[in-house]
């Protein structure tokens, strides 16, 4: 049996294989191939060795600005949507009537496009503004705002889900050890409920993080980077910058590779960080 | 290394070419600009298939996206036999792609033959329309405010406004008494949504540096082009005209980043506004409106004022963004088919119905005779206009403006002016600043 397998190991791979080189690996060592070129067609490029990421880094200040509300902005949403989780997935796991239908609804927003989200919450907010004469565009607070709770409605269900599991998980006995211990309910949360959660915490932080990193919908939809590209994110900077000029493609493209390596070096570091917190069961 | 993605590449494209080897008769291939006309341009196409045998291909690119596809499909080996250019800025990426017309029936139907792009003495690009823009008001409404008993002003008719202090007095009269003459504000809503500025950031800038140009002599658009930097001296002209458009809005200030071209030009069909800034080509958007109140010959023209000296014998807008060019890299047969089939359709009685009922085109060819004119409201007031004496129509200088982000960086400016975060200092600050590093770059 096991030789078997060893043997068609390959082919069955082979199919996964092939989708990934054509769908991920070869655009992926395109992309970084192209950030070193001048090219308006993927097929015509002429190299420029670092030009392109000198003028993305040296030319506006457009990137860095994208960078700092982006940083900004995961950093704030990244804390409100694991905490508010955390809380709903605690209130929810104590048997409480309704316990399902609660889930259901709160991890229903999750399942609805980033476009179609920015939009209805643009028309909220701009519904509300409307009544001091004002729209989202009006200062880049209320966009930065904006996008914070967009995306806690959106996310927090899912994580919601992801700490239920972790909380569910944990040996009742536990507890009943705590309690002969005489622990309160402030040491048995810090003592134990959140050791043991520890790992849902690495996955959720993780799935924030990046996700908040790579926000592009929801920003396109809600604001598209107005008052004047104050509250435009990295990936939207990207995406203006490939598209919105003729013959910077290369710069859009190196801005991309910068994007990758930060969002891949982030996640790492982060991943290093909360696994080494986490418990043996 | 750089070898192996080259030869990565090339295989990648090698598939989608297979379908192309085969040898084809002489077929054209029109990659059209204006999406909105596509179904019609593909009617021509066949009717031209039936009269004359050779096949037309018609390929629309969406909007927003020419540039782009016209690179992609030149660099395939079936390329685009025609193909459009902006003016003199497009042709300087696409020249080496531009046959020379001059001696071509086609070129000899223009009727003025300065309209034409040239690179040195190479006929590069032949407009196919022309068009207008000012300020469009509903006469219907104008006439209530003249006849109005209460009115403050001593002005009888439209013809007396031919200044920016008249039309202040008018509209801000007008706003006083908007409740009696039935309208929300007396100018359309100041379009500022993402996408929506054009009639503000390129538009109406054209007219303080139409005017700055001007001062220097020459063509404006080749002294536009040539301009590494510029003051915006007029533009307290500029705030002038859009301070005006915003006072006296259908719509507050703070509100207007919401609204859409659309939107203006749906509260003028609904007579809601009395006046709103748009070209010709927004006729279809008022007749098109369900429940448009606005007659026929109610919708008339009038030029932007904005409180420039003499601006009394200034007209409207008048200028094209479209140039048609013959593919210099395609062999001499579809070169010439491609003329043909233009000279076809702007001179053959069957294409030039075409063009004036279907395209609705201000085509700027000898071969069309007065009665041959489209018959909108809009287009004959843009003729009138061009036709009246002592009246100059102003260029479109905007064909010089840097780039599409130059016009971006004033958008967002404008938008936060409105907004109350930014002064007119500020403004006139980002205008001159992203001029100068627009062209730089």
């Amino acid at each position: 049996m096991q030789k078997t397998l060893r043997k068609y190991f390959p082919l069955f791979v082979l199919p996964t294989l092939i989708a990934f080189a054509v769908v991920f690996l070869i655009p992926f060592l395109m992309g970084i191939y192209l950030s070193f070129t001048e090219f308006t067609t993927v097929t015509n490029s002429r190299w420029v060795g670092l030009q392109n990421y000198v003028t993305a880094f040296t030319t506006n200040r457009e990137f860095l600005n994208a960078l700092w509300f982006t940083v900004k902005f995961a950093a704030v949403s990244v804390v409100s949507i694991n905490v508010i989780g955390f809380l709903m997935a605690s209130l929810l796991t104590r048997g409480i009537r309704g316990t399902n239908v609660f889930r259901t609804v709160f991890f229903l927003p999750n399942l609805i496009g980033g476009i179609v989200l920015g939009w209805i919450w643009q028309m909220i907010f701009n519904g509300i503004l409307y009544h001091y004469e004002m729209t989202l565009t009006y200062s880049p607070s209320f966009g930065f705002w904006g996008l914070v709770i967009l995306m806690n409605w959106q996310m927090i269900g899912y994580m919601m889900i992801i700490y239920i599991a972790g909380i569910q998980a944990i040996p009742g006995e536990l507890y009943d050890a705590a309690d002969v211990d005489g622990a309160g309910p402030w040491q048995k949360l810090t003592r134990v409920t959140l050791p043991m959660v520890m790992p849902s915490i690495t996955i959720c932080t993780f799935l924030t993080l990046t996700n908040s990193f790579k926000l592009f919908d929801q920003n396109l939809a809600l604001t598209a980077g107005a008052p004047s590209k104050k509250t435009a994110m990295l990936a939207l900077d990207i995406y203006n910058t490939f598209y919105g000029r003729n013959g910077w493609e290369g710069v859009g493209q190196a801005k991309a590779v910068v994007f990758f390596l930060l969002v891949a070096l982030l996640a790492f570091l982060q991943l290093r960080i909360t696994r080494r917190r986490e418990v043996d069961q | 290394m750089k070898k192996l993605f080259s030869l990565l590449l090339a295989l990648m494209l090698a598939s989608s070419m297979l379908g192309a080897l085969a040898e084809a008769p002489v077929e054209i291939y029109f990659l059209n600009f204006k999406p909105e006309i596509a179904t019609v341009y593909e009617e021509i196409a066949k009717a031209y298939e039936a009269a004359t045998g050779v096949k037309v291909n018609v390929m629309t690119a969406a909007s927003g996206t020419y540039e782009q596809t016209l690179r992609s499909e030149v660099a395939k080996a079936d390329a685009p036999t025609i193909f459009q250019i902006n003016g003199p800025v497009g042709l300087t990426s696409w020249k080496d792609y531009c046959l020379d017309l001059s001696g071509t029936a086609f070129y000899e139907m223009l009727s003025d033959k300065s309209l034409a792009v040239k690179d040195g003495d190479k006929v590069c690009g032949i407009p196919y329309v022309v068009e207008g823009y000012g300020i469009i008001y509903n006469n219907a409404i104008m006439n209530k405010y003249f006849a109005s008993a209460n009115k403050a002003t001593a002005f009888t008719s439209m013809d007396e406004v031919n200044n920016f202090a008249a039309l202040k007095l008018v509209v801000e009269d007008m706003t006083a008494l908007k409740d009696e003459l039935g309208i929300q504000g007396v100018f359309a809503s100041t379009s500022m949504a993402a996408g929506e500025q054009w009639r503000w950031q390129t538009h109406l800038l054209n007219l303080p540096l139409f005017y700055e140009f001007s001062d220097m002599g020459g063509d404006t658009v080749l002294s536009g082009l040539a301009a590494n930097e510029i003051g915006f001296t007029y533009g307290e002209n500029y705030k002038n005209i859009f301070d005006l458009y915003t006072n006296n809005s259908v719509t507050a200030k703070g509100l207007l980043s919401n609204k859409t071209v659309n939107d203006s030009m749906a509260e003028f069909a609904l007579g809601q506004c009395a006046m709103v800034q748009n070209g010709n080509w927004g006729a279809s958007q008022i007749l098109g409106v369900a429940g448009n109140t606005v007659a026929n010959e109610d919708i008339k023209f009038m030029p932007i004022y904005t409180g420039v000296e003499g601006e009394e014998t200034q007209g409207l807008c008048i200028g094209t963004e479209n140039y048609l060019c013959i593919n210099s890299q395609v062999s001499p047969e579809k070169q010439q088919a491609s003329i043909d089939f233009l000279v076809w359709l702007y001179s053959s009685e069957e294409g030039k119905a075409y063009v004036k009922n279907d395209l609705m085109f201000l085509a700027p060819f000898n071969t069309f005779e007065d009665d041959e004119k489209p018959e909108d409201p809009l287009s004959k007031e843009v003729l009138r206009w061009m036709e009246k004496e002592g009246v100059n129509s102003v260029q479109w200088t905007f064909a010089a403006f840097p780039s599409e982000e130059f016009k971006n960086y004033v958008g967002d400016a404008l938008l936060e002016y409105l907004q109350g975060s930014m002064d007119w200092e500020g403004v006139h600050q980002v205008v001159v600043d992203s001029w100068k590093s627009e062209r730089a770059l």
